[in-house]
């Protein structure tokens, strides 16, 4: 357990809890960092205070990676412009790459997030895809060079859980990144659920904004998480099926 | 106790015997089997690495009954798994494990078997695999098809009511060369509505050409993945180049073949390793070309001409029934293809289990298909590769695989170029 590390992008991380950016305070970022244990925050590029006052990077610790999102990217092109500014503001290399053309769902668009994430795989970005869980959609972005794959959960904001578990499941067993469970996930239940899958990490956002106390809850989701992780590593036990023996074993023509 | 593979023909002359007994004897007379020969393709590829590490690192012997009822017992069948099962510590579990292969096969295919036949239209080889009734130094009767015969044999075939057909070939690329085995594909195109080649491993460019020709399947046998085990038993030839021979069904994918088989020729060598490191080319192979159709068969070894006493020594059936449904608990998707190596009895009883695919009317020969078929006796035959154990024909296997309940399946599918 001490030597299982979140690897992305070659940095090492202990916590698998990456908060997102949508409902955002400083409280939050606060609970998040101290309760929840968060490494990796995100950060709404088009968000950032150009201005002195209430600057969101003045509340996030030195020790925490920035991972600056393309929110508001309507097209490859403009994430690609987004991803860039992030770079020049100084926010480091890793950018989660969000393509929504839809703004009554907010789900993501996969063809134009491939193009996006080719671009700027190739511009020595470490490219954290936000997608529809698609398997054809995540072999391309492994093929083009993402360092992770964000499958969502639930439409965003919605904390409804793991509604396409099936899909991230076929995700994790079939592509070799870590799939991060990004957006829907409302419970610490169902993040330990998706952990107990093999998800190597996950994202939260609206489940701590929302929750009556956010400190608590960012515990909450702690404990969780590495209680799922755990699970994982540790292999589950069985499920226990009704069904008797056949009376004719199926072996029996051996000698 | 070890098979003894090496006889000595009384066709050689002094000087050719000397020169066998120095290349079975003195390693040094071989060439090296790691190494390509001018003219093989060399294609970047990780599958090999990621192959032979599992196949370095595994030891069955650390598997225990607790791993194997963890296997047994969970949705999905990880690599670890999958070592567990194919290990001692599972035997005792083969009629769970039977059970579950079942299920999985059943999700995947449904209650069907597949029914092809294999096609010999040529004996000659220019390598010295010990074990194999082809080898060069083997005195066997030769011969190799004109297009006219291959073209009757094919309607004899047809004619018994088969769609599906595997063509296969000595390996001599002198005798029997790319071009001849394109022409012979393209007359089976006009008999049969899927056609495989199990022929010597060629180079993309050869794929491609040859799926031009109608070709959509390609089987390539590695006969061992213990490429030092490798070396003492293929001394002559271009199959000595073990890693050429690795690649085959990668290089036949990217000449845009739909898809490849694979396997080991159990007895040959560990069978557990090499039944270890046969599903992990499957699936590693199967993860970078997610299209591509994907088959293992899981043949042992048999006595061939000159040769009566060749066995498989501890692949015994309870083995391979192990192995077979180790493979279906692993790869779900994956075709699995029972020979007529094997008996009736145990045909029958593997394609309840986890087998989708059976061969039919087979004769490992040159040219007899009439006469086995119908009992005219024809002209000329060649010799056989090895001797088959399951004799039936197309029809009483059709109604015995109906007798247990399964359907018989001649073809599903269409050859779209």
């Amino acid at each position: 357990m001490e030597n299982d590390k979140l690897v992305i992008g070659g940095k090492e991380f202990d916590s698998r809890f990456i908060l997102g950016s949508g409902k955002y305070s400083m409280k939050l970022i606060e609970a998040a960092v101290k309760d929840a244990g968060a490494q990796i925050i995100t950060l709404a590029v088009r968000r950032t205070n150009t201005k002195d006052e209430e600057n969101i990077l003045d509340y996030i610790p030195e020790n925490v990676t920035l991972l600056p999102n393309t929110s508001g990217a309507r097209d490859a092109k403009e994430a690609v412009r987004i991803a860039r500014l992030a770079r020049e503001l100084g926010c480091g290399d890793f950018v989660k790459v969000e393509i929504m053309k839809d703004s009554k769902y907010l789900l993501p668009d996969n063809n134009e997030t491939i193009k996006a994430t080719e671009i700027l795989a190739k511009e020595g970005f470490v490219v954290m895809p936000y997608m529809y869980p698609d398997l054809y959609a995540a072999r391309e972005l492994q093929n083009v060079g993402a360092a992770t794959i964000m499958p969502l959960a639930s439409p965003i904001g919605s904390n409804k859980g793991l509604a396409t578990k099936e899909f991230i499941q076929i995700l994790i067993d079939e592509i070799d990144l870590p799939i991060i469970v990004d957006a829907g996930i409302g419970r610490p239940s169902q993040a330990c659920e998706a952990m107990e899958m093999g998800a190597a990490a996950i994202m939260a956002n609206t489940a701590l904004a929302t929750a009556g106390d956010l400190t608590m809850m960012a515990s909450a989701f702690k404990n969780a998480i590495e209680a799922g992780r755990k699970a994982y590593l540790a292999g589950l036990g069985r499920v226990l099926t009704r069904g008797a023996a056949a009376s004719d074993p199926l072996t029996g023509f051996l000698h | 106790m070890e098979n003894n593979f090496l006889i000595d023909s009384d066709l050689l002359t002094e000087s050719g015997l000397n020169r066998k007994h120095q290349i079975e004897t003195d390693p040094s007379s071989r060439i090296n089997h790691m190494e390509y020969l001018p003219g093989m393709d060399v294609i970047e590829s990780d599958i090999r690495k990621c192959v032979m590490e599992h196949f370095d690192s595994y030891d069955y012997s650390k598997y225990t009954a607790k791993d194997v009822k963890r296997a047994l017992d969970s949705d999905r069948c990880t690599i670890e798994d999958f070592k567990a099962l194919l290990s001692p510590a599972a035997e005792p579990f083969l009629e769970q494990m039977a059970i579950k292969a079942q299920k999985e096969t059943s999700k995947h295919f449904g209650n069907t078997v597949y029914l092809f036949t294999p096609l010999y239209i040529a004996n000659y080889c220019e390598n010295y695999c010990v074990y194999c009734g082809f080898n060069c130094y083997n005195k066997i009767k030769r011969l190799k098809l004109d297009f006219d015969q291959i073209e009757h044999e094919m309607k004899v075939i047809s004619d018994s009511g088969m769609e599906e057909i595997l063509i296969l070939t000595g390996e001599s690329p002198t005798k029997s060369d790319v071009k001849y085995i394109g022409e012979a594909c393209k007359i089976a195109r006009k008999y049969f509505k899927m056609v495989g080649i199990e022929i010597y491993p060629v180079n993309v460019e050869d794929y491609r050409y040859l799926h031009e020709c109608g070709v959509d399947y390609v089987t390539v046998f590695q006969e061992t993945y213990d490429s030092d085990k490798y070396e003492t038993l293929h001394l002559m030839g271009n199959k000595r180049i073990w890693p050429y021979r690795f690649d085959a069904q990668e290089r036949a994918l990217m000449g845009g073949m739909r898809g490849v088989a694979f396997s080991a020729l159990l007895g040959l060598s560990d069978f557990r390793k090499d039944a270890l490191a046969s599903a992990l080319h499957v699936y590693y192979l199967q993860r970078k070309y997610p299209h591509a159709e994907m088959s293992l068969s899981c043949p042992r070894l048999r006595p061939i001409i000159n040769n009566d006493t060749i066995n498989p020594l501890d692949v015994g059936e309870k083995q391979l029934c192990q192995i077979i449904c180790a493979y279906r608990i692993f790869l779900p998707f994956c075709g699995i293809t029972v020979s007529s190596r094997e008996t009736a009895e145990f045909r029958n009883g593997i394609v309840k289990i986890a087998a989708t695919k059976v061969s039919a009317g087979v004769s490992t020969g040159i040219g007899d298909h009439e006469e086995k078929y119908t009992g005219k006796q024809e002209e000329e035959s060649g010799d056989e590769q090895f001797e088959i154990c399951d004799g039936r024909s197309l029809n009483s296997m059709y109604s015995d695989i109906t007798a247990e309940g399964l359907q018989p399946v001649f073809n599903d599918y269409v050859y779209v170029g």
